[in-house]
């Protein structure tokens, strides 16, 4: 397994991980007009602010906001999670583990190469929301763009060590869909998927800040939306490295405990 | 004829509450799971209630009994509906749906009958506590009248959203893959969450009439709120009606197209 082996595998890890996307194209459509989440709150948020602003968002920001939202879920989303549990249920990832690169890096990489399709999707989404909000409503300064760049790098990364890291829960009980369930629920209120972290009440919000669910998804979004200065930014950056680190940890410990308990069910 | 149906029911339904209790262990950290996703939907609603006291004219004791009906209504759908439906798509892609086929009764009323999930009730006792929330934040209670006319929705309700599962399902004779449909379905129905009233334009247009989420929830909740017109009723169960009858009609022609999968 070593590091040659690895980057000469990866180009056709990634060919054939496309190929998979565009075979299952129409498949992919659905899964994305099933991310109706920030669409909806767009339309309650919408409505809360027709009256008057909350806090500083009127209704071109909450549009501006819930359609990043919609962007930023489809470029960090990760479904290694269902991979893995389906995959040790059936024995399959005994497959895996002959190959001479390393499963989770194999993840990653399946990841990576769905990403084409994902951006394209995205893009008429960003033309939208460009046209509905103006230029007003989007961050304006580039070295920001950078720093979003980084932090949807980052989002996604972390996004996919949690898959990961519940997944090998799956080694020690049966599966893990229910623990993801819960993770879910904290991600969904926690993340600003579904209420801007600066509406939260104060309290809350600094707490908040602490917790890793803001990294998936709120902080790429409000880069977007530009309500960041850049000392800001990089402070959170930071903080979102860190929550990589500790996650990426965290999975290759519970990656070497799994696999040694593996015993490939059926196969 | 009808008594004999009536025996397949209770034969059936005895069946499927037996397969559902054998997980036991699963129903106690379903049901914790499904309290805790309520969170997911309960949050917001605090939130937007802490900054507004009305939202597109509905106040938050208002929004809560949407929220109830929606509760309600995932139960009767995930517990009720889509379990035996789901098992129509394994079927046909297994080519198992002969065996359904052959058998001396319809063949829609066995596969709709084929599974529950007992432990969904949960979602019933759920929106109860819910509904109580709701009108005890309104500061009174609904009169039986009101009452008795949110049951007649929730009937026009349960009607299209079984109708909308069946045609779902009735897709699956035509497109293998299905399970991302139903992800999508529910993904649309989490909408309902929130009272029609919230949303605008198309989207209004889309979710009063294309896929009737006003129907299924914001309809027994303005009328246990006592203010469904009943002209707006009526529609509503003139609306279930003819979703049933479709979805009739889509299934039967369906069937009529199914090739087998060769077993």
């Amino acid at each position: 397994m070593s590091l040659r082996s690895t980057t000469r595998a990866l180009p056709t890890l990634l060919r054939v991980g496309f190929a998979d996307a565009v075979a299952y194209r129409a498949e992919m459509i659905v899964w994305v007009l099933a991310t109706t989440m920030p669409l909806v709150m767009l339309g309650l948020w919408t409505a809360v602010a027709r009256d008057a602003p909350v806090g500083r968002y009127g209704e071109p920001q909450f549009q501006a906001y819930f359609l990043a939202t919609f962007i930023v879920r489809q470029l960090t989303g990760s479904w290694a999670f269902w991979e893995m549990n389906f995959e040790l249920r059936n024995g399959t990832l005994s497959m895996r583990l002959l190959r001479p690169v390393h499963p989770l890096l194999a993840y990653a990489a399946e990841g990576v190469a769905a990403m084409p399709m994902r951006v394209a999707v995205s893009i008429p989404v960003a033309v939208i929301a460009l046209a509905l909000v103006g230029p007003t409503g989007v961050n304006a300064k580039p070295l920001l763009w950078v720093v979003w760049a980084f932090s949807i790098v980052g989002a996604w990364l972390l996004t996919l060590m949690v898959n990961l890291l519940i997944g090998c829960a799956a080694f020690f009980f049966e599966s893990s869909l229910k623990l993801m369930d819960l993770w879910l629920v904290f991600y969904f209120v926690l993340s600003g998927y579904l209420i801007p972290i600066d509406i939260f009440p104060t309290r809350l919000r600094s707490f908040v800040d602490w917790l890793p669910f803001r990294y998936q998804i709120g902080f790429p979004v409000e880069l977007m939306t530009g309500s960041h200065a850049m000392p800001d930014a990089l402070v959170l950056l930071a903080r979102q490295a860190a929550w990589i680190a500790i996650f990426l940890g965290a999975t290759r410990w519970a990656w070497r405990r799994g696999v040694a308990r593996f015993s490939a069910f059926g196969g | 004829m009808k008594a004999r149906y009536l025996r397949l029911l209770a034969v059936q339904l005895r069946a499927s509450l037996l397969l559902g209790m054998q997980y036991r262990a699963d129903f106690v950290l379903d049901a914790l799971v499904e309290v805790f996703w309520m969170a997911t939907a309960i949050v917001p609603l605090l939130v937007v209630y802490d900054v507004r006291s009305t939202v597109a004219g509905w106040s938050r004791g208002e929004a809560l009994l949407v929220m109830g009906w929606f509760t309600f209504l995932q139960g009767v759908l995930e517990g009720a509906i889509s379990p035996g439906l789901a098992t129509v798509v394994e079927h046909i892609r297994k080519g198992t749906l002969d065996f359904v086929l052959v058998k001396p009764a319809d063949a829609q009323f066995l596969v709709s009958t084929a599974r529950l999930h007992p432990w969904r009730a949960v979602n019933v006792l759920t929106a109860l506590a819910i509904f109580a929330w709701g009108f005890r934040l309104l500061g009174r209670a609904p009169t039986l009248s009101n009452v008795a006319t949110a049951v007649v929705a929730l009937f026009a309700s349960v009607s299209v959203l079984y109708a909308l599962w069946m045609l779902t399902v009735s897709a699956a004779f035509y497109v293998v893959r299905i399970d991302n449909l139903s992800q999508l379905f529910s993904a649309i129905f989490d909408a309902a969450r929130w009272p029609v009233d919230v949303f605008r334009g198309a989207v209004w247009v889309m979710f009063t009439f294309v896929v009737p989420l006003a129907l299924m929830t914001t309809y027994p909740a303005e009328a246990l709120l006592g203010r469904l017109a009943a002209g707006t009723l009526a529609g509503a169960l003139a609306g279930g009606v003819a979703a049933l009858t479709l979805s009739r009609a889509v299934w039967l022609a369906s069937i009529r197209r199914y090739t087998s999968a060769g077993g």
